[in-house]
């Protein structure tokens, strides 16, 4: 399974492919930005987007909000420490299919990811 | 200064230790900050906006910050490298937003994304119109200083039209 890390931290992009190694995700796309991740996700084609909300150039909502004008399936899950209940009620309006706030364990990002791939299955 | 945000980025730094760096800390008696961080290696800069303005600063020696990040990727990492502002960025955008989040209740703030300086003895001066409050947080790597500037907006707009 194709998963697309968005995230300006290079750091958090390597804690989360560390812990998705562990889970057996090693088919990884990584975006450094919104702007990023438009230009790569058309090609990409992930099954799943990890989507980081404060970001240079276009933050996360932009992307997302870009993003469900063409594609509605694609599973995204906010990761962000954005955690006020308004914001995470934004992003579900936006389109978001779950919302996992930092800091979080290798066992929240586990429990999440399969949340919302049965989900969307 | 609002206790409340005290106490908002000594639970948010708890939690980002514990939870992404496997780390204890030792919180230290909040004082007011009456230098301008010189001695320090490495400072990281979020600024607030919205319905509440101001800044936070980390502020560590090189060595502080290396072992901090190090925890925080699971590796030992070379101040060098680019590597290493990222992640201490990343760092305070986490202890920053957690935070944020504990004391935002119904407002609506931003927080900036991080700048990071690298330099010993540089100094990081916040407003000076508003108090200015340093968290000491001791750990097996050393100490950091989370250097707290923050005030509802109401506040700043009522002290600019006075």
């Amino acid at each position: 399974m194709r998963i697309m890390l968005v995230d300006d931290s290079q750091t958090m992009r390597n804690v989360q492919k560390k812990i998705l190694a562990g889970l057996g995700h090693t088919d990884i796309v990584e975006a450094s930005d919104g702007q990023d991740a438009l230009s790569k996700v058309g090609a990409a084609n992930p099954e799943l987007i990890l989507l980081d909300w404060n970001m240079p150039n276009l933050d996360g909502m932009g992307f997302l909000k870009a993003f469900r004008q063409k594609n509605k399936a694609t599973p995204v899950v906010m990761v962000t420490t954005e955690a006020e209940k308004a914001r995470v009620v934004e992003a579900i309006k936006a389109g978001v299919n779950n919302y996992l706030v930092k800091p979080f364990t290798p066992d929240d990002l586990k429990s999440k990811i399969e949340v919302t791939l049965a989900r969307a299955a | 200064m609002d206790t409340t945000y005290i106490v908002a980025f000594v639970r948010s730094v708890q939690d980002v230790a514990g939870t992404m760096l496997g780390l204890d800390v030792e919180v230290g008696a909040p004082r007011i900050h009456e230098g301008s961080n010189a001695g320090n290696d490495v400072s990281a800069i979020i600024g607030l906006s919205g319905d509440c303005v101001g800044s936070v600063a980390l502020c560590f020696s090189s060595q502080t910050a290396a072992g901090m990040v190090g925890k925080f990727v699971g590796m030992e990492i070379d101040p060098e490298s680019p590597d290493f502002t990222d992640g201490v960025g990343e760092l305070a955008n986490m202890i920053t937003g957690g935070a944020k989040s504990r004391f935002s209740g119904n407002r609506s703030i931003s927080i900036s994304c991080p700048s990071v300086v690298i330099g010993h003895g540089h100094r990081v001066f916040q407003q000076t119109d508003m108090p200015v409050i340093e968290i000491p947080i001791q750990s097996e790597c050393g100490e950091m200083l989370i250097v707290v500037s923050i005030r509802a907006a109401e506040e700043a707009s009522v002290r600019a039209a006075g």
